[in-house]
């Protein structure tokens, strides 16, 4: 594998599938793409689309040994797939942090909040006293409210905002290459929400760490994003610049999807719906997975999987017919 | 406040469809080692009115009181204060006759498309339900859900699936369809597309447009999506912990928004076009307030950059800036000189 | 497919061993207790004055007690005594704690107060106690025990339900019943209780054994069930004087009432795996 030292992150020809009763279930099919140093990438889609499955690869998070997979998962250069779990659990937190949608979840709910940032650090054996302030200060840094307060409150008496900060500081704290942030917003007020999205542009301007954001917000993809994948049905349907995918999108499901948002009144016209429903997929046979639901869609589409299509540096789809 | 000067006696089918005026809903919370309690004023004083066949977009942080205040006009909970007119009739002091009709001329459609249907019932008996209790024949009634199925453009076989299995957005269909059966003419809309995907939000936004064309409906929308909002909804009522800070036609207050607060909220509102991300925001410090221990004065003083001395210690009245769009803030107080004491 | 829960319950249910084997052992002892009068070679209380005490043999299999009835006979009749009392006494503590615990997790506040407050009275008073006084009030015999034992248990129904109740009671489908017009008693009936039905069938047969062997106990004690019933605690009471000079009069009932519970144990194991996560789905 050729790696260059601008990409931390490259997915080669991942495919995930999970047994189901009598087969398998294709939930991320064949997805190549890669995530350079100090940028946020974007995957977003619409539930069911593999988008999630994908960071829990990356991660070796997925919920048993009930699935398999398939291609390349390289970071920094070396291949994760021949990572044992012991090294995995080094990789995990040290050199790769995650958050997710509901960080109560994540904490513990017996300690303090600043402990478990503490022990974070703690990992790196430092003196009880350091580390202390250094918690302090990452607290600041997360623009928390009196930092010097909320390190000893537990995280129930922190809001959902106070959290996601803590989870993010105690990320922060291992100074991770690649932060991977699942949903990292969605159970938030759209005023913390822009306040967190503030933080992890920030995260990425001072530390020059990268972001992997997952999400089904458009709106926080235009607000945050450099690139973005676009995914459907577990395939990748679209990927380019943020500017690529909402000026120019070329994949019909990424155009249809466009239109679909709510830019302006319904005086100016009724939005774009995409009829029908997304299939379910149990197999790999080939095909593009949207051709029931698309508006172009020929013959050709069933059976044969749609070419990838390269329209610039880093902006490509998978069509036929465009 | 636009339209609640008119408290007067409201012929039924003139005037707005649902009137809200001087509304209060207090909560008493228990608590503290000596049994306490405290007042939680979870809708402190509220006035708006909805124009027949309008629709009004009710924003704001968790906690603004946006939920209650949507609870009250369903009758799910009893007002502290204040009146309720739908259709000119004030619900809060409703014999059962009119109770009933209420009971019949406002739906909901909430937010949780799993939960808004009985998990333990057939599609059908969920639908037909509200026309049984309205004592409509059951071979009729089962007639109308077969009509309403085809309003919301869903296959009749439907009727006898049980909710889980069905996806999200037909759950959300279908609770829009039990809402349609008994011809109400308001529906309230609590996050009706907030777990719904993009290309189901659409469609389900559609729809809702369509049947408010055909059958004369009047919406009131929650939500915390400003795009939905600019999109659905003609006016927009901005909460904050209780309060009414700002009210107003859509494109006033999303494209002119005058109080700090709404600016806010506008300003964390993420875009949807990613040219625009170099825009000054004007993001709010801090989080949601709390309705527990609320500051003396205005209650967005702690929060508001643009604060002065008043506002720590008085209430902002509503000022009137524009024909109707009234804001809730001491900034444009001298404004209007003489609007108000 | 559209499978209808009961369906699917089903189906999984042929591939549960404890169900499978749960069913069997609850299936025999029905048929037996069904069948009682065909199946016994004697009837329970047809005292044979001449072959009193006697070892099992061929015509005693299970031998005979003091007053020369045959052990056989009774241990087939007590299986009615005990699926009467599993069937009622379960019964009646599912509808006190099924009514108590829908009103108290429904309306809340103090009638929630004070109901949970009696449950946790009656929680607190040890069975037998509450048991003696019982008797004590109404005399003797197996309906009063029944009673009695039910009086303790239904407050485990009683804080289930409440909690389901309140859980059940926030979601929309209830707030939208309310807005359409639904008055509080049919929100109970319709639209909560089938809710909790499938936590309700785990608890009912959670609760079988232990209705059994409580009562049992109580036969056993002597407060419940009078000679000449069958009853199988009244059979190991009376074995417990011979206990020296002839053991088959407390092993035969003692292995029944085992084999009894087993089945129940098994059958509500089987039950609860096969429902618990169908409502961790919903």
């Amino acid at each position: 594998m050729t790696h260059n030292s601008r990409e931390l992150l490259k997915l080669d020809g991942l495919s995930v599938e999970y047994r189901i009763r009598g087969g398998y279930l294709s939930a991320v099919k064949n997805v190549s793409m890669d995530i350079g140093r100090g940028e946020i990438f974007a995957i977003v889609g619409e539930s069911g689309c593999g988008k999630s499955t994908i960071a829990h690869s990356i991660m070796r998070l997925l919920p048993d040994k009930n699935e398999r997979i398939s291609g390349g998962i390289y970071f920094e250069g070396e291949n994760l797939g021949a990572y044992s779990d012991n090294q995995m659990t080094a990789v995990r937190g040290k050199r790769i942090g995650m958050i997710f949608q509901n960080p109560l979840d994540s904490l513990n709910p017996v300690y303090r909040s600043g402990t478990q940032v503490a022990e974070a650090i703690f990992l790196d054996k430092k003196d009880r006293a350091i580390v202390w302030k250094e918690v302090i200060d990452l607290y600041r840094e997360m623009k928390m409210p009196d930092p010097d307060q909320r390190v000893r409150s537990f995280p129930h008496e922190l809001s959902g905002g106070m959290r996601q900060r803590v989870m993010i500081a105690m990320m922060l704290a291992r100074n991770p290459k690649l932060l991977i942030a699942d949903e990292p917003t969605t159970a938030l007020d759209v005023t913390v929400e822009a306040q967190i999205l503030e933080i992890m542009s920030r995260l990425r301007a001072d530390f020059n760490t990268s972001i992997l954001l997952i999400t089904h917000n458009f709106g926080i993809v235009a607000e945050i994003a450099d690139r973005v994948a676009v995914m459907y049905a577990g395939e990748l349907a679209e990927q380019g610049s943020v500017f690529d995918i909402f000026q120019s999108p070329s994949h019909p499901y990424t155009e249809l999807l466009m239109k679909a948002l709510p830019h302006q009144s319904k005086r100016a016209g009724r939005l774009q719906t995409i009829e029908g429903s997304v299939p379910r997929i149990t197999s790999t046979s080939p095909g593009c997975r949207f051709y029931n639901r698309c508006p172009i869609a020929s013959g050709h589409c069933e059976n044969h999987d749609p070419p990838v299509r390269r329209l610039g540096d880093s902006h490509s789809y998978a069509c036929h017919n465009r | 406040m636009m339209g609640a000067e008119d408290m007067g006696v409201c012929e039924t089918g003139t005037g707005p469809m649902i009137e809200v005026s001087g509304l209060k809903k207090y909560f008493s919370l228990y608590g503290g080692f000596w049994g306490a309690v405290r007042k939680v004023r979870a809708v402190d004083g509220v006035s708006l009115a909805i124009d027949r066949g309008g629709t009004v977009g009710l924003v704001g942080e968790s906690g603004s009181g946006k939920t209650t205040l949507a609870r009250t006009i369903l009758k799910l909970t009893k007002p502290t204060e204040g009146a309720i007119r739908i259709d000119g009739v004030d619900i809060t002091k409703a014999t059962a006759a009119q109770e009933t009709k209420m009971r019949s001329e406002v739906a909901v459609v909430f937010q949780d498309p799993a939960s808004n249907l009985n998990p333990r019932q057939t599609v059908e008996s969920s639908i037909i339900r509200p026309m049984i209790i309205h004592g409509v024949k059951k071979s009729d009634a089962r007639a109308k859900a077969r009509e309403v199925m085809s309003m919301i453009k869903m296959d009749e076989h439907y009727l006898r699936s049980y909710p889980h299995q069905l996806s999200g957005g037909q759950l959300q269909r279908i609770a829009i369809a039990r809402a349609l059966v008994l011809a109400p003419k308001v529906i309230i809309l609590d996050e009706p597309t907030s777990a719904l995907d993009i290309s189901v939000q659409a469609q389900v936004l559609n729809m809702l447009l369509d049947l408010q064309e055909s059958m004369g409906l009047t919406y009131m929308i929650i939500t915390h999506d400003l795009n939905v909002i600019r999109y659905f909804s003609d006016t927009v009522a901005v909460m904050y912990l209780g309060k009414l800070v700002e009210y107003g036609l859509t494109e006033d207050v999303v494209g002119n928004p005058r109080h700090p607060y709404t600016r806010g909220l506008m300003g964390a509102s993420p875009i949807l076009d990613p040219t625009h991300r170099g825009r000054v925001k004007d993001l709010m410090p801090g989080e949601p307030g709390s309705l527990i221990n609320l500051p003396k004065g205005c209650r967005f003083f702690p929060r508001c950059d643009k604060a002065s001395a008043r506002c720590e210690s008085l209430e902002p009245h509503d000022v009137a800036v524009g024909p109707s769009h009234t804001v809730g803030c001491f900034l444009y107080d001298g404004k209007k000189a003489g609007d108000k004491g | 497919m559209n499978e209808t829960p009961f369906m699917e319950f089903l189906i999984s249910a042929r591939r549960n061993a404890n169900f499978l084997v749960g069913a069997f052992i609850i299936a025999s002892v029905v048929f037996v207790a069904v069948l009682a009068p065909v199946l016994a070679p004697y009837g329970y209380d047809e005292p044979h004055k001449a072959d009193r005490l006697q070892p099992p043999s061929a015509k005693y299999p299970f031998g005979t007690d003091d007053f020369g009835r045959d052990m056989l006979s009774k241990v087939i009749y007590g299986a009615r005594i005990t699926l009467q009392i599993a069937l009622i006494g379960t019964f009646i503590q599912m509808f006190l704690g099924v009514t108590i615990g829908m009103l108290s997790g429904y309306f809340g506040g103090l009638v929630d107060k004070v109901l949970m407050y009696i449950a946790d009275l009656a929680w607190c008073i040890p069975g037998i106690i509450l048991a003696l006084a019982v008797v004590t009030l109404l005399g003797k015999g197996l309906n009063n025990s029944i009673i009695a034992i039910s009086l303790v248990n239904w407050t485990q129904f009683a804080r289930i339900v409440r909690a389901k109740t309140m859980a059940i009671k926030n979601q929309a489908f209830i707030e939208t019943g309310i807005a359409f017009g639904e008055k509080a008693p049919t929100i109970m009936l319709r639209y909560i209780f089938p809710n909790i039905v499938p936590a309700l069938i785990v608890m009912i047969s959670l609760q079988l054994p232990s209705t059994v062997i409580s009562t049992t106990a109580l036969s056993f004690l002597g407060l419940g069930s009078q000679p000449p019933s069958p009853d199988w605690g009244l059979a190991l009471s009376n074995g417990m004087k011979y206990v020296s000079r002839g053991q088959w009069l407390s092993i035969f009932p003692g292995i029944a009432l085992v084999y009894t519970v087993f089945g129940f144990n098994l059958l509500g194991e089987g039950v609860r795996d096969l429902i618990d996560p169908r409502m961790k789905s919903h």
